[in-house]
């Protein structure tokens, strides 16, 4: 009886063994693909996106079997690391990256962490995803990074452009955070103003990040009287203050961005005052997003309790990474593999409805293909919610 | 003209509001609270909840604010305070156990309320206008009155009632007041919950113009630390007067210094430096301590 039982056991762990040996001969491999980017402090949000994007992605993509690249099939693992906007936390974040063997990273999401980033990046072989708009990450001698998103001097002089057309704007007042990427948006976004002849009344009021209550700030800047007001590179968390007391000062004319905003935010913080407010949208709108857009939409708000617009357009770099690795399965661990096939990758864009594709673009503005082709949607802000002022290409 | 000093009221009542937490705390018991901030941003998300997604009355809400962050306050005191200074006599511990609880705060409130900006319906509308010499929305100037009357309250409080007054002794002198008959530990925790009530209000005030977002939090003990340096750490008054000081120089820097650029806050740090260089202890703190 004693013998039987143990005999029986012994039979049972050789036959777990063997099963458990076959599971993981089954088990699919594992893609790690990186984010380095800021998830805590006032533009946690811009981060926060990146990740949510990210990790509802990868779930859905695992749950339906993984994604085949060169006849073996990866789950998705995104490996994630807070810069906290700290240029020296987002090179450790990157050389964390380099120590677990990642050549593919999202972030980081400000233009000094990307700058910094950019020799880790370059010795590791490593790719990397910023939403950070300096040329010369993009141009050569510089190839690693892939910009994001849509440059707010691509879209800067669309937008004045426009209004300029449409709403007979004749003057403009810049305003903007003291640090790295207002500042330089607020130059670029001057230097677009002026070249397409709009006179620019105020340009060099800025405050401190961390401030909260914008009426002496602002105060200034009203009596120029602009006919347009651009909150230069505004963080959600600043946007909603700094309309809702230009308004409150008396100013009855328009204010856009070129950053992103939240809906749900503007409206939280500055309700009815924030009508008419244009500003850079998610790259999609209900008119041209697809059914796997409004999917993705409908997991991220189930898995995080809350959709952030700005997912429409952040959804799209790991959707890029992993086409191209589809495209040449030589990229998986070989970032020169990659470069090649970006000139010349050009899938369709399950995002959009319609013919649009997923390829790469920049060369106008970098001389060579370094930037995601996502639609350049202009919102504005009504009545809680965002309507489409017009969509643009950007290359 | 008329404006700055309008801005330098407001702004200086809810700064001074902000410090007054701090300085108590740090009056009763000789701690830094590095969560001041995150206990703030926390009393402005209880106010957003109760007021700007359940519908209850503001007073409802900022009620629930001074309530939730008093009991936050308390149990902070008792479970993580009390034991690590009674155990270790060196500063360190209790300066490294605040910065601990502030990014422990920060991920609670991230996982419960999550990244975004938060805001809450005007409480009142409208603005006052001078003829362009003065603009200040209605709101503003109620909750620069609520500020005033809170802080008039909360000095009433410490000055006549028999809390305040055992407060105020085991802040003077701990041992003495020991042996005087005062209870150190109820009234340590007692001054913690209050430190951390007036954080909870001041936060629930300002979530009505502001809007309150999770990275709030550590700018917010920044400008605190300020005020109280000021002012003198540790008296009450000295950290009323930082507070208006730093409320009427970022006015009047903002107003004047506009055309130059961001170097308002420059300029307030270099005079900071020059003045604790010439009086370390504040404008009302006692150089002994």
């Amino acid at each position: 009886m004693h013998r039987s039982m143990i005999s029986r056991m012994a039979a049972l762990a050789i036959a777990g063994t063997f099963a458990m040996g076959t599971g993981a001969l089954a088990a699919d491999d594992t893609l790690k693909i990186g984010f380095v980017g800021v998830t805590s402090g006032p533009a946690a949000a811009w981060g926060i996106s990146n990740v949510r994007s990210m990790q509802a992605r990868a779930d859905w993509l695992n749950e339906i079997g993984g994604v085949e690249i060169g006849g073996k099939t990866y789950d998705i693992e995104i490996v994630t690391f807070d810069d906290q906007k700290d240029p020296k936390r987002a090179i450790a974040g990157m050389e964390k990256m380099a120590q677990e063997g990642i050549h593919y990273v999202v972030g980081p999401n400000v233009d000094d962490g990307a700058a910094a980033v950019r020799p880790v990046a370059e010795q590791n072989g490593i790719i990397y995803f910023p939403y950070a708009f300096p040329k010369e990450l993009y141009s050569p001698p510089a190839s690693n990074a892939v910009l994001g998103m849509v440059a707010n001097y691509q879209s800067g002089p669309a937008i004045y452009k426009y209004l300029k057309e449409n709403e007979g704007v004749k003057t403009v007042a810049f305003v903007a955070a003291n640090e790295s990427d207002p500042l330089s948006q607020r130059d670029s976004g001057i230097a677009a103003a002026e070249a397409i002849g709009l006179e620019v009344v105020s340009g060099n009021v800025t405050f401190q990040v961390d401030t909260t209550d914008f009426t002496p700030v602002l105060t200034p800047v009203m009596r120029s009287r602009p006919d347009l007001l651009v909150l230069s590179g505004v963080s959600p968390a600043n946007a909603p203050q700094l309309i809702r007391s230009a308004r409150e000062l008396g100013y009855e004319g328009l204010i856009s961005t070129e950053t992103a905003q939240d809906a749900s935010v503007l409206q939280e913080g500055a309700g009815d005052l924030a009508n008419g407010f244009i500003s850079v949208g998610g790259a999609s709108t209900p008119d041209i997003a697809s059914d796997l857009m409004n999917e993705f939409v409908e997991r991220y708000t189930k898995q995080f309790g809350e959709y952030n617009d700005e997912s429409n357009t952040k959804v799209y770099a790991l959707e890029y990474i992993l086409e191209t690795l589809k495209a040449n399965p030589a990229a998986i661990d070989n970032v020169d593999e990659f470069k090649k096939t970006m000139d010349s990758f050009e899938v369709a864009n399950p995002y959009m409805k319609g013919d649009a594709k997923l390829r790469y673009v920049g060369s106008t503005s970098f001389g060579q293909k370094r930037q995601v082709a996502v639609p350049l949607v202009v919102n504005v802000y009504r009545d809680g919610k965002f309507e489409t002022l017009f969509v643009a290409e950007v290359d | 003209m008329e404006q700055v000093i309008a801005n330098s009221l407001y702004l200086g009542s809810q700064y001074a509001m902000i410090a007054l937490g701090l300085t108590l705390i740090f009056a009763l018991m000789n701690v830094l609270n590095f969560a001041h901030g995150q206990m703030y941003v926390l009393g402005g998300f209880v106010t957003y909840t109760v007021y700007g997604q359940l519908g209850l009355p503001f007073v409802v809400a900022l009620l629930a604010s001074a309530v939730s962050l008093a009991v936050v306050g308390a149990l902070v005191e008792y479970f993580l305070f009390r034991p690590v200074m009674k155990r270790s006599v060196r500063e360190e511990s209790s300066m490294l156990l605040a910065a601990g609880i502030a990014f422990l705060l920060d991920a609670i409130i991230l996982l419960v309320f999550g990244e975004k900006q938060r805001g809450v319906p005007k409480i009142v509308n409208g603005v006052f206008n001078w003829d362009f010499r003065l603009i200040m929305p209605y709101d503003r100037i109620l909750i620069c009155i609520l500020a005033i009357v809170f802080i008039g309250g909360f000095i009433a409080f410490m000055q006549y009632s028999k809390t305040g007054r055992a407060l105020r002794a085991l802040a003077q002198d701990r041992v003495a007041a020991q042996l005087m008959g005062v209870n150190v530990d109820r009234y340590s925790m007692v001054g913690f919950a209050l430190g951390a009530m007036l954080a909870g209000i001041v936060g629930g005030l300002l979530v009505t113009i502001t809007g309150v977002n999770l990275g709030m939090g550590g700018p917010t003990s920044i400008k605190a630390f300020m005020m109280v340096m000021i002012g003198g750490a540790g008296v009450i008054s000295g950290a009323i007067a930082g507070g208006f000081i730093l409320g009427a120089l970022e006015a009047v820097g903002l107003a004047v210094l506009s055309q130059y650029g961001d170097i308002t806050y420059l300029l307030i740090f270099v005079s900071l430096m020059i003045f604790l260089a010439v009086r370390p202890q504040g404008l009302m703190g006692k150089p002994w301590g």
